[in-house]
């Protein structure tokens, strides 16, 4: 294991300690002391898992593709854009625009997420992003989704409060939204169907959770306790016809 | 093509703090906390604002003035001399800084109005506005960039820490701090176009671009505003002293004109409070800010953040004992406060309104 000591250094000479270790084929890092260095873990590959404690800095695991970064404080903005894959888990609450164009692993939130988060999220045949948000999250949740799942579980919000903010999953045209409670129909647009679980979801709900609640020291049955809606495109190619009539 | 090349990916940065009960701080707090946001910034303007720092004269409006060259200086005071009773005339304090070797002459003047000057019903305040629009759009190379009382703004050309070196920022106490490091994108970056922007005790620090300015700035010219520093941040100073100084309205009404909610919200919303937003809309149409923004507005009373209707900017703010701190990034207020007792991310378009204590 290697530790490293963050106060006060900055983000380029952080960074390129991180990636010296994980180049050397370090498997544990636990970084101390971060406040505000930005880009930890960009473009990272390989199996390390890397401990932050404190509030890191903006674009955390851009493009990673691999490693496990868990925060034990809050996350600020831009998390996971187009991380392609690995797991990135925050204890507390995170910012906005998490996981822009992710197009592969995991971002497990514990609190509460900012405006824009999944936005234009994507999966392939081949791959599928997964974001879970313990808390509530801000309006644009899901904008544009194109793949993947997204999984809203509102677990410290009062009874009847609205989990998701406006423009909830708007120009959505593909992948999965669960919101565990009642969705109101006026905060999605016309391209967002709402419907009931199937086997399939519950498989998928199953799977994910079980994982989550193993990651964030969650009883898998509580959080189960509540039902979910299931948020889907209502067309596919909403844009189908736009230069073909 | 290049492609391995070193792009820096910026947007400017804002923190600001206020203690409730007037406990004056240093200015290093906010520096430190501005400073961490260094790299939102590109080294083409920084500025701080600070409230209570001059007691000795809280009474006589405190003019920061710029000017390009000595001469100027000379038709400046010319005006002033003969409009104010001037108290005392100092350059403000600088230290010479390697990365700053250019600078205007920055002068300080502590003044009131002279009575015979305020014809009618003139109060003080608009004189001073007349006065702040008339020697900016009058007086070439001259530009009041600060005229409240018991509050000043500091800012110029350069990184946050080499113009809080400069200005000798934390040799100031204050209640209220407001700081900006800038990434000019569509206007040049010179002295005048760092923020802060104020007028009288209107303090802004914007990131964020105002897409209605042409609109914003031909409606306050309608009042007698100039508007001479070429970025547009100047038209939300301006817009908060006519909207709340000359017009009347409460801050929160207020913001809801720069920030006004979206119709389907207003539609929502019960008959009496519906009627009340619509005719905000409909009065102050030409006063909204549109575009993408997180702003803090200092004021004699209090500070507020406030962001734009889909929250385009970051704002984080947070609260420990008596103060309340806000910025673009959580950790440029854990660098001052590392245990805050909260920390919240404001909504869009609902500001965050924090009133000092009555004395």
């Amino acid at each position: 294991m290697l530790e490293i000591n963050a106060k006060g250094i900055y983000y380029r000479d952080l960074n390129a300690m991180i990636r010296e270790a994980v180049a050397k084929g370090e498997k544990e890092i636990v970084v101390k002391g971060v406040n505000g260095q930005y880009y930890i873990g960009d473009g990272l590959v390989g199996n390390s898992t890397i401990t932050i404690e404190g509030v890191p800095g903006n674009d955390l695991a851009a493009f990673m593709d691999g490693p496990t970064i868990r925060i034990k404080g809050n996350g600020q903005d831009n998390i996971c854009n187009t991380m392609n894959g690995g797991k990135v888990i925050i204890e507390g609450n995170a910012g906005d625009v998490l996981g822009y164009g992710m197009r592969g692993g995991k971002l497990f939130i514990r609190g509460s997420v900012g405006y824009r988060v999944a936005i234009h999220m994507k999966g392939t045949k081949k791959q599928s992003p997964t974001i879970v948000v313990g808390g509530t999250a801000g309006d644009f949740f899901g904008e544009y989704m194109a793949g993947g799942v997204l999984i809203l579980l509102g677990l410290d919000a009062e009874d009847g409060a609205s989990l998701a903010g406006d423009y909830l999953g708007t120009g959505m045209h593909g992948g999965l939204i669960y919101v565990r409670g009642e969705v109101d129909p006026n905060l999605c647009g016309a391209e967002v169907g709402i419907g009931e679980m199937d086997d399939e979801d519950r498989a998928t709900l199953k799977e994910t959770l079980t994982e989550y609640c193993k990651d964030m020291s969650l009883s898998f049955d509580d959080v189960m306790k509540k039902d979910f809606k299931k948020l889907y495109p209502a067309s596919l190619r909403p844009y189908g016809n736009l230069y073909a009539y | 093509m290049n492609h391995d090349y070193q792009k820096d990916i910026s947007g400017c940065g804002l923190t600001g703090l206020i203690s409730k009960k007037r406990r004056r701080v240093s200015g290093s707090s906010i520096v430190k906390s501005l400073c961490l946001m260094n790299d939102r910034g590109n080294g083409l303007g920084a500025g701080y604002a600070a409230y209570g720092i001059y007691p000795d004269f809280k009474d006589f409006y405190a003019f920061h003035i710029m000017y390009d060259d000595a001469g100027v200086r000379f038709s400046a005071e010319e005006y002033l001399k003969n409009n104010y009773h001037i108290e005392k005339i100092e350059e403000i304090p600088t230290c010479p800084v390697k990365a700053i070797p250019i600078s205007p002459l920055l002068m300080r003047y502590f003044v009131s109005p002279l009575k015979d000057r305020l014809v009618g019903d003139t109060r003080p305040d608009d004189f001073v506005v007349s006065t702040v629009m008339k020697v900016n759009s009058e007086i070439e190379g001259a530009y009041i960039f600060s005229s409240g009382k018991n509050m000043g703004a500091f800012k110029g050309v350069g990184n946050p820490c080499d113009i809080a070196e400069f200005f000798k920022i934390e040799e100031y106490e204050g209640w209220t701090w407001t700081a900006h490091t800038r990434f000019p994108t569509n206007t040049p970056g010179w002295w005048g176009g760092a923020h802060p922007f104020t007028l009288l005790d209107w303090s802004i620090v914007h990131n964020g671009e105002i897409s209605s300015y042409g609109i914003n700035k031909r409606y306050l010219e309608m009042y007698g505003y100039k508007l001479t520093l070429l970025t547009d941040t100047e038209v939300a100073a301006y817009m908060l002293d006519l909207l709340i100084r000359r017009h009347g309205l409460s801050i929160s009404m207020a913001c809801q004109a720069l920030a006004a909610p979206f119709w389907k919200n207003i539609d929502s919303k019960e008959t009496d409070e519906a009627e009340a937003l619509t005719a905000l809309r409909q009065i102050y149409g030409s006063a909204l800010l549109n575009g993408p923004f997180s702003i803090l507005f200092g004021h004699a009373n209090g500070l507020v953040g406030i962001n734009d209707r889909i929250k385009l900017r970051p704002l984080v703010a947070a609260a420990k004992d008596d103060v309340v701190y806000m910025a673009s990034e959580e950790s440029a207020i854990r660098a001052i406060c590392p245990s805050p007792e909260k920390v919240w991310s404001p909504r869009a378009g609902e500001p965050v309104v924090v009133e000092l204590e009555k004395k």
